[in-house]
């Protein structure tokens, strides 16, 4: 049989999972719901962002819920050119691990700068919410974070 | 803590055989199952042994490669388990697999084993694949891709003053020049690191060059103990130490630019006891091999990734494996006396295997 | 999205609970060459084995290798259309993008001449008839509906022979 012989075929695996996430993950996403963050106190008592249920480091039980953001700090950012159908934003756009104000650990979010040289590493920016009724609990509830006093759209 | 459970053999285990599939952009015609079994034929007959000769199996594979749920059950087939065999398998590089049959032999449940690995890459998107190796509720559901996350890490790693794009560049450059020795790579090219640093950027700061390729492949390893690893090798190459370690999948609780569990899993291996005469790094990204290097205490004078490493062959589940096989061919040919191999798993090196080989 | 209640629905909002993740994969698949070689057969209306050199055993369809011996089967092994019902169940439930009446019967078929029973559709016989050892036969597709896909094989119908006796398919249940 010659190679050309051999077939193709598209194929597609969906899977239509749902799950359940507990008090603190729940915590965190029904924050984000009322447009707001909330993180937890580990075991040192930096606060980790977005909160677990353990300490990530030690693998303590965590603590209190505590608010924390919306403005943070852009500790390593990669800017996307060309974005992928399954990112946040359509346009080009900067991944960025975000230590929210009065968070000891880091969030990876979308920034909305729009050009790279806009963005650098201890640039502050700020969470842009979706509008009230368009949350659900959800990490894309943050459309994506915007640098502080200059919000790209 | 016994001295297994540490990482350091007590049973002396060598890696007898070994074999990979030629590394290719796509294998359009062959399904795993046929893609796997030349390199199961290959592993055997090297050192004039059947299947009939090991008595324990482990592969490392994963599903979503193709879409395929249970396909490592079917890849069983390349080796033919009948009368039923003990076998097991990990959906992890196979580098893990060894170690759980390293383990085996160590408690000397077996004497021999086979170990095998397979991926195909080509068929879906690894951008939306590998999502799915992310925590599920605040990573996946942003669709962070596998180039995305690595280059954040290497930013991280130019903004602490530890590395240059031109580094990154050079490393690809080496690695493309390497594998023009190593006729089973995919990327062979000598091709200067100015010519490198005029690609474009995929995702800022990595270039083209710095990404693995996309690559089908396979390999195996045949494990043995006792009298069967002196009877199989003329020179045996033997594994002195072992481990692996994993850190939090919460990127941002971690430091990027150091690999703490590299460097626990080369303390439990030992691999302080003496020096190196060359380490297969499995380094996908460029930038990676410069975080893993100081990792595993590594200066200038050991030869990195001889083979060209991840950066001109990035077989998924395999390349890790592979590097053991590289490490313990150049001991086996008499071209090194002690190597280290490492492996990992997981977001920018998240998990890390380190093996030790020494010859005899 | 989540099982909650929308914060636009006006009900009360309780704590958020449960996430939605779905998954969704892309492939560009390709069976390999003893698979393609085996659809093929079917796009021509036949049902195409092949033979491992070290047991003899015929697979249909073969993947490349004998699961048993681990070697590659090279030899094609045209088989005809009839077979053994060697086990089967009756399908009584009902699921989603279902396209026959229920119940119906799934059986194995072992084809005659090969050493791998196969699964099909029995049809044109009551569902309480069937019967292991009922001999039956492939009831193809129109020839110009046939494609490389199991679909070409529209079921199987008793083809009017004795029982095969127990015997000779104990060895494929």
């Amino acid at each position: 049989m010659a190679d050309s012989d051999v077939l193709h075929a598209k194929h597609v695996l969906e899977y239509p999972y749902s799950r359940s996430v507990g008090p603190v993950i729940g915590a965190f996403l029904t924050a984000l719901r009322d447009g707001r963050f909330v993180g937890v106190v580990g075991s040192g008592g930096s606060v980790i962002v977005p909160p677990t249920e353990y300490d990530p480091i030690t693998g303590d039980d965590t603590g209190e819920l505590v608010e924390v953001g919306p403005g943070g700090v852009v500790e390593s950012w990669a800017w996307v050119s060309h974005p992928r159908r399954k990112h946040p934003l359509a346009h080009p756009f900067a991944w960025a691990l975000i230590t929210l104000d009065g968070a000891g650990t880091a969030l990876l979010h979308a920034v909305d700068a729009g050009a790279p040289d806009a963005l650098s590493t201890g640039a502050r920016v700020t969470a842009r919410f979706r509008p009230a009724g368009e949350r659900v609990g959800s990490m894309s509830d943050v459309e994506a974070f915007v640098l502080e006093g200059g919000a790209a759209r | 803590m016994s001295p297994a459970a540490a990482g350091r053999t007590v049973r002396p285990v060598s890696i007898a055989s070994f074999a990979q599939a030629q590394n290719v952009r796509r294998d359009d015609v062959h399904n795993e199952v046929e893609g796997l079994l030349p390199v199961i034929e290959e592993v055997f007959s090297t050192i004039g042994i059947t299947k009939d000769d090991v008595d324990f199996i482990c592969s490392g594979s994963t599903d979503y490669l193709i879409g395929g749920p249970f396909s490592f059950v079917m890849a069983l087939d390349a080796v033919g388990v009948w009368p039923p065999r003990a076998e097991s398998h990990v959906e992890m590089d196979g580098a893990w697999a060894l170690y759980e049959a390293w383990v085996l032999l160590q408690e000397g449940k077996a004497d021999a084993a086979l170990v095998y690995s397979f991926g195909r890459s080509s068929l879906g998107d690894l951008g939306e694949i590998l999502t799915l190796q992310l925590d599920p509720y605040y990573l996946a559901p942003l669709g962070p891709d596998i180039v995305s996350l690595s280059a954040l890490q290497a930013r991280a790693l130019i903004d602490a003053g530890k590395a240059s794009e031109a580094d990154f560049a050079a490393i690809a450059s080496r690695s493309r020049r390497d594998a023009l020795g190593n006729p089973k790579a995919q990327v062979r090219q000598d091709v200067a690191v100015e010519v490198l640093l005029a690609d474009d950027y995929v995702v800022s700061p990595l270039r083209r060059h710095a990404l693995p390729p996309i690559t089908d492949g396979a390999a195996a390893i045949v494990l043995a103990a006792g009298d069967k690893a002196t009877r199989w090798s003329e020179r045996p190459v033997w594994i002195t130490g072992i481990d692996h370690r994993s850190e939090t999948h919460s990127l941002g609780a971690r430091d990027l630019t150091t690999s703490p569990s590299t460097a626990s899993a080369a303390a439990m291996a030992g691999l302080g006891a003496g020096p190196v005469d060359l380490a297969e790094i499995h380094a996908p990204f460029a930038h990676q091999e410069i975080i893993l290097k100081e990792a595993l205490g590594l200066d200038d004078a050991v030869a990195v990734n001889p083979s060209g490493g991840a950066l001109a062959a990035n077989p998924l589940m395999s390349a890790g494996l592979i590097r053991i096989g590289e490490a313990a061919n150049r001991i086996a040919s008499g071209g090194a006396d002690r190597a280290v191999a490492h492996a990992t798993s997981g977001p920018c090196l998240q998990q890390n295997l380190v093996c030790v080989l020494e010859g005899a | 999205m989540t099982d909650q209640p929308s914060a636009g629905s006006g009900e009360p909002i309780g704590p958020v609970t449960m996430l939605a993740t779905p998954i969704r994969l892309d492939f560009d698949f390709t069976p390999g060459v003893a698979q393609s070689r085996f659809l093929r057969g079917l796009e021509r209306g036949t049902f195409l084995g092949q033979r491992c050199p070290t047991c003899h055993k015929v697979y249909v369809p073969s993947r490349g290798t004998c699961p048993t011996d681990g070697v590659a089967t090279t030899e094609d092994v045209e088989l005809a259309g009839t077979g053994t019902v060697t086990t089967y169940c009756v399908v009584n439930v009902p699921f989603a993008g279902q396209s026959i009446e229920i119940p119906y019967i799934a059986a194995q078929v072992l084809l005659d001449g090969a050493n791998l029973s196969f699964m099909g559709l029995i049809q044109e016989i009551p569902a309480d008839e069937v019967r292991m050892g009922m001999r039956v036969e492939a009831v193809w597709v129109a020839p110009d509906e046939l494609t490389p896909s199991l679909a070409s094989v529209r079921y199987f119908r008793p083809n009017g022979e004795p029982d095969a006796d127990y015997d000779t398919y104990k060895e494929y249940l």
